[in-house]
């Protein structure tokens, strides 16, 4: 099952034919995943050789779908044309949109998550790692090879960070990986996922992680205090930022005694959920917990 | 980027709404001509990217050139709250009959932009919001229709503004638009004695991603404050000073942060934020630590880097080749984990730089930077 992503999955890559999107449509597919086509309005028709396998470029997502039954598309075009790439993906249908570029404007941000939200379309990102369901499929830039399959979800505003407790707890394993992106603006937020986690039979445990900037780790809190019976435990980076300095994502920044590392901590212990002080001490609590549990 | 009031007066103008005359300078002597030509009495306000400049003494009335000459003399070069003030702006005098609050903010759990509006401006809206919740409206606006006239109005009348507000709203809306704002704040708008609805003051800022397309931004970009900042921001890094001893590289924004707090929780104060992104090539490695190292606060360095698709060997022989044009002078704690980690730590003993020395697990090399920094 896993969540948002798995083996079934039929993945489209727009920007396939650019640097980036060739680099990870070639790690994508060694990861398993099932990439059908990629989307390129000037290279319609050609195909790509990764390997061992040709894959299609389609003039349109519309196109792309209706020759493959693709559900998911990965995206990789530059931050000025990344509005457009998405609304087009949005108005083919495609059940879930997955946005790699950083940089993006947030007026367009804004305007595309709203309206994908209109199409039925999920988006995760922009400025994200992607998600991995492992031993099924990765959509996006998060090694494959860090971990195998297992029963811890995962849900993370930072992609080296998703890595690292991906290695700390590689011997457990993980239904799905799940980089929601550091951009103020993002189209699947910490509950979404908390929400899908809870209901994967699959996943047992929830391993949060979460940054300076915004209120969506303290609305995250209230959210499983109400709704999430499986265990969280959480992380949270930048007790020492200053205020009023964005720490390279572009959420990520203390304003006043808003959004601050501390009321971040505070709010999800009062939740219930245990809090590592380290990414290691994070990981031990995870060990902790399952430990308990078996 | 947050801009400078005057550089948010500017905006407000081109756009149409209403500012009291002013002009911007760095000299008393300048200060005393441009009162001259304001017509004598002028508001003398220091141009610093922070709240709070009237209670520091930031902001003052000088009743004529003279005065206003001694009064930017005062204020120039005044620190306001870890700010310098370097400009001056001296405003025409404005018969306030009422003061209001108007703003557009991103509202980041709705993933939309929000009107806040107040009848009651000129004091911090948080504290309005506070005492009298009543009295701030907050009303969301869709982004595919923008503030229309209606929508304007809709806001005035929630926030129990005068109708002749609705044009500003509508404006304002535009400068958020048009000029790729993340924030813009007046406060307060004012009706004058006269009738006329006039910006007093205004904070504005601007999204960096939106650089690309925002031609004009070339002229407001304001130089970095800090030397180290201006020589990283020239070579492409991510680079944020800090007041400590202890100088960190790591890879992706998440584990940097999260670096900080590590080497902040073993007794040492990190000396900046830098984050070398994914690739971690040898130049960017030997650029990072150039930077590092011509801080004279630095006492240790801690290269924290997760191999991902970038694996670890990569980024050793990275250090390596680093080292060849870079005269470390202080010991550099590296911790690589992660894809090739043993074989990442291999180049690295092979090396054998004396001053090069390697920990196994991200906290443990904490530990040892910071022993190291509090040593020296």
């Amino acid at each position: 099952m896993a969540i948002y992503l798995s083996k079934e999955s039929k993945v489209l890559v727009q920007g396939m034919t650019g640097g980036e999107g060739m680099k990870h449509t070639r790690r994508m597919l060694a990861a398993g995943t099932d990439v059908v086509g990629g989307v390129n309005p000037r290279k319609a028709g050609q195909t790509v050789d990764f390997d061992d396998r040709a894959v299609p470029v389609f003039g349109s997502v519309r196109d792309g779908i209706e020759a493959t039954g693709a559900d998911v598309t990965v995206v990789f075009v530059p931050p000025a044309f990344t509005k457009a790439a998405v609304v087009e993906a949005a108005d083919a249908g495609i059940a879930l949109a997955v946005v790699i570029t950083e940089g993006i404007p947030v007026h367009d941000s804004v305007a595309f998550t709203t309206y994908a939200k209109t199409k039925g379309t999920r988006i995760i990102g922009p400025n994200c790692p992607g998600l991995i369901t492992p031993g099924q499929s990765n959509a996006g830039i998060i090694p494959a090879d860090i971990t195998k399959s297992g029963r811890i979800g995962l849900v993370s505003k930072s992609g080296t960070l998703t890595y690292q407790l991906m290695y700390e707890l590689r011997d457990i394993g993980f239904s799905t990986c799940v980089g929601i992106g550091g951009d103020p603006v993002v189209g699947t937020t910490h509950i979404d996922c908390l929400a899908a986690f809870e209901a994967d039979p699959e996943t047992e445990l929830v391993v949060m992680i979460g940054e300076i900037g915004g209120d969506a780790e303290e609305r995250a809190a209230a959210y499983i205090r109400e709704h999430v019976t499986k265990p969280v435990v959480g992380y949270i980076a930048g007790f020492t930022a200053p205020e009023g300095r964005t720490m390279g994502h572009a959420g990520a920044i203390v304003s006043g005694s808003s959004g601050t590392a501390q009321a971040k901590k505070e709010a999800l212990e009062a939740a219930g959920v245990r809090v590592g002080g380290t990414p290691t001490e994070t990981a031990q609590l995870v060990l902790a917990v399952l430990a308990a549990e078996a | 980027m947050d801009l400078y009031e005057h550089q948010a007066r500017q905006l407000f103008e081109d756009h149409g709404i209403l500012v009291p005359r002013a002009e911007v300078t760095d000299s008393s002597k300048e200060a005393r001509e441009i009162a001259r030509r304001l017509g004598g009495r002028v508001v003398v306000k220091a141009q610093v990217k922070t709240g709070g400049r009237g209670k520091a003494g930031g902001v003052k009335l000088a009743a004529d050139p003279a005065a206003a000459e001694l009064t930017a003399r005062q204020i120039l070069g005044m620190d306001i709250k870890g700010h310098t003030v370097g400009t001056v702006m001296l405003a025409q005098p404005v018969d306030i009959e009422a003061e209001f609050y108007v703003s557009y903010v991103l509202d980041r759990a709705a993933g939309r932009f929000l009107a806040i509006a107040s009848a009651e401006g000129g004091m911090e809206i948080e504290e309005v919001a506070a005492t009298r919740p009543d009295a701030v409206a907050r009303i969301p606006v869709d982004p595919a229709e923008g503030v229309t006239s209606a929508k304007a109005a809709q806001i005035a009348d929630a926030a129990r503004l005068p109708a002749q507000t609705v044009d500003v709203l509508v404006r304002l809306w535009d400068v958020l638009i048009r000029e790729d704002a993340v924030l813009v704040e007046v406060n307060p708008l004012v009706r004058t004695a006269q009738g006329q609805i006039l910006a007093l003051d205004g904070k504005v800022t601007l999204d960096d991603n939106a650089q690309f397309r925002q031609a004009r931004w070339g002229e407001q970009e304001s130089a970095h404050d800090d030397p180290l900042e201006a020589a990283a921001a020239e070579k492409g890094l991510n680079y944020v000073k800090l007041d400590g001893e202890v100088g960190i590289i790591g890879n992706g924004a998440g584990l940097v942060m999260s670096t900080l707090d590590v080497v902040a929780g073993c007794g040492a104060r990190p000396a900046n934020f830098l984050d070398i992104g994914g690739g971690a090539s040898a130049q960017i490695m030997a650029d990072g630590l150039s930077v590092i190292l011509s801080d004279p606060s630095v006492k240790s360095v801690f290269v924290n880097v997760f191999g991902g698709i970038t694996t670890c060997d990569a980024v050793a022989d990275g250090i390596v080749q680093a080292l060849e044009t870079v005269q470390l002078t202080k010991p550099l704690v590296v911790r690589l984990d992660g894809n090739n980690a043993a074989r990442g730590r291999a180049i690295l003993d092979d090396r054998a730089h004396p001053l090069v020395q390697q920990a196994t697990t991200m906290d443990g090399a904490a530990h040892r930077a910071a022993e190291l920094a509090n040593a020296g």
